[in-house]
């Protein structure tokens, strides 16, 4: 799938729930099922900073492409983090510092967020073009 | 007036917020303003608006008594001795900074101590810390004891000849706990230190008599009991503030200035530099009246005492749910707590969306988190327009915001 159809997918998945709850719900179920993060990668330098939970994403890169493993001890930030990196694993470097991440704004997500949780959001962004441009 | 009638005269208590009605939890962070408050605030901008003190024209005299009637509601609402021991500062905050700042110029020296308690609010801890760093003084932490409370016999022992003052809470804004404030000022009292309470959530919950609890200083800021923002007072026995040099330069608290040297104004007006907030000052008398006529309410009261009964009894019986800050008889009904599993912002998050406003995070407390060995807690305050439908709510919301999230 590429990039622009899997954040179509998102926004309209996203779309399927009309109350905040029900997407907060969903969020949390993305949250439970993300992938195991070794606790020995929960370093400094890979928590994220400006998130008021704890926050850790790490990348790798394998034939041209980075894949995002990532997570926190809030299970909200937990999905939100699980939804970013679901739509950017994978992808070249390119794509992803080339992308504007208006599709967050599509669903709503940044707005619906408390200030310190939506200053965290916009603080995951910037550290996966960080990492897509710059590598660690 | 009966509780309905309380809420009735809170306009904003009617908002709802995501459709549902608003259940507003976060009173210790600052309380809603009676609509006599507003109209005070109002009545002044539209009609009284001068500055005061100086001016001889109408509006200024009318602004001036405004803002002295004021002072003479606080004196009579703590029973200081005289008005003069009543200082306007924009918050507990300032008014702690001001003590840190002038008490330590004059009477803190290198080698001397400070001793603040492990529950101290971030406001009650910094000032201190800038002091010692600008003195060569050394911070000492009172612990407290293990349900949260502060003690006497704790603090007699950490005191000595080189302690110069004690920095306390009336009661933690995290642990919701009263400490007994008299008995602690007795114990430094007799080892000659004199004592400043930090007031910002005790003036809301008790009857506060500085005379009777005998403290040097009672710091606190009037938006937490129903006032405007950026109103504060600051109680400082006239011994202490006699003997302290101003904080700030300017404005009123001069007697003269000349180049050869300036001399000060009289209390109070020596620590009140500047343009004072002569439009909010004045809400804290209908603020302090609604205070005073609602704290002796049987009605309030009883509906309290049902609030405190059902959350207490909810957060200590429910095993997922750790209550920090336990002892119902010393306890006010602001709970902090951690639940299993559960991250506090995540509970937060979904409690909003269901309309209840909690507070979640380290409350300005890092030291008090530390000691508890938590990242942050999840805190539900209540005011007495708060109803004993609102705590089930709240608990039902809580139970169901636990189901998604564990």
């Amino acid at each position: 799938m590429s990039l622009e159809e899997k954040k179509q997918q998102v926004i309209e998945d996203f779309s399927l729930y009309e109350e905040w709850l029900d997407k907060y719900e969903y969020l949390i179920e993305l949250g439970k099922g993300l992938d195991a993060f070794p606790e020995e990668k929960k370093t400094e330098d890979r928590l994220i900073k400006g998130c008021q939970s704890r926050v850790w994403l790490d990348a790798e890169e394998r034939d041209g492409k980075l894949y995002f493993t990532a997570d926190s001890d809030a299970i909200i930030t937990k999905g939100i983090i699980s939804l970013l990196i679901s739509v950017y694993s994978g992808r070249t470097r390119e794509e992803i510092a080339g992308d504007d991440f208006g599709f967050v704004a599509q669903i709503g997500l940044k707005e619906n967020l408390s200030p310190t949780r939506a200053n965290g959001l916009v603080s995951m962004i910037e550290t996966i073009k960080k990492l897509a441009e710059n590598g660690r | 007036m009966t509780v309905p009638e309380i809420r009735a005269l809170f306009p904003i208590l009617d908002t709802p917020v995501y459709g549902k009605p608003l259940v507003y939890l976060d009173n210790a962070a600052t309380a809603q303003r009676p609509q006599a408050v507003v109209d005070c605030w109002k009545e002044l901008v539209e009609g009284a608006n001068a500055n005061i003190h100086r001016a001889v024209h109408h509006l200024a005299a009318q602004a001036t008594d405004a803002y002295e009637g004021a002072r003479n509601r606080v004196q009579s609402f703590i029973n200081a001795a005289a008005r003069e021991e009543i200082v306007f500062t924009s918050g507990a905050t300032a008014s702690i900074n001001l003590v840190a700042f002038s008490y330590g110029q004059a009477f803190v020296n290198q080698g001397d101590e400070v001793v603040v308690s492990a529950c101290e609010h971030h406001s009650n801890i910094v000032p201190w810390q800038m002091l010692c760093e600008r003195k060569g003084a050394t911070l000492r932490v009172l612990e407290p004891n293990a349900d949260g409370r502060l003690d006497p016999e704790t603090l007699s022992a950490l005191l000595n000849e080189h302690t110069k003052i004690v920095a306390i809470t009336h009661i933690s804004n995290v642990l919701g706990l009263v400490n007994p404030v008299k008995e602690l000022v007795a114990v430094a009292h007799k080892a000659g230190v004199p004592v400043l309470v930090d007031g910002a959530q005790g003036i809301v919950h008790e009857k506060v008599d500085v005379q009777d609890l005998d403290c040097d200083f009672y710091a606190f800021s009037g938006h937490k009991v129903y006032a405007a923002t950026g109103t504060g007072v600051l109680y400082g026995k006239r011994k202490w503030l006699e003997a302290m040099p101003p904080y700030m330069g300017g404005g009123e608290m001069i007697e003269t200035v000349r180049f050869s040297g300036t001399t000060y104004a009289r209390l109070p007006m020596k620590f009140e530099a500047g343009t004072q907030n002569f439009n909010a000052a004045p809400t804290l008398v209908p603020a302090l009246d609604f205070a005073d006529a609602v704290r002796e309410n049987p009605a309030v009261k009883a509906e309290q005492q049902a609030i405190l009964d059902v959350v207490y009894k909810k957060l200590t019986e429910d095993q997922r749910i750790i209550l920090y800050g336990t002892g119902k008889e010393n306890k006010i009904p602001l709970f902090s707590f951690a639940v299993k599993g559960a991250h506090h912002e995540d509970l937060a998050l979904i409690l909003d969306k269901m309309g209840v406003a909690v507070r979640s995070g380290q409350m300005c407390a890092e030291p008090l988190m530390d000691h508890l060995g938590v990242t942050g807690l999840l805190r539900a305050s209540f005011a007495p327009y708060n109803t004993v439908e609102e705590a089930q709510y709240f608990l039902k919301s809580l139970d169901k915001a636990i189901g998604m999230l564990v």
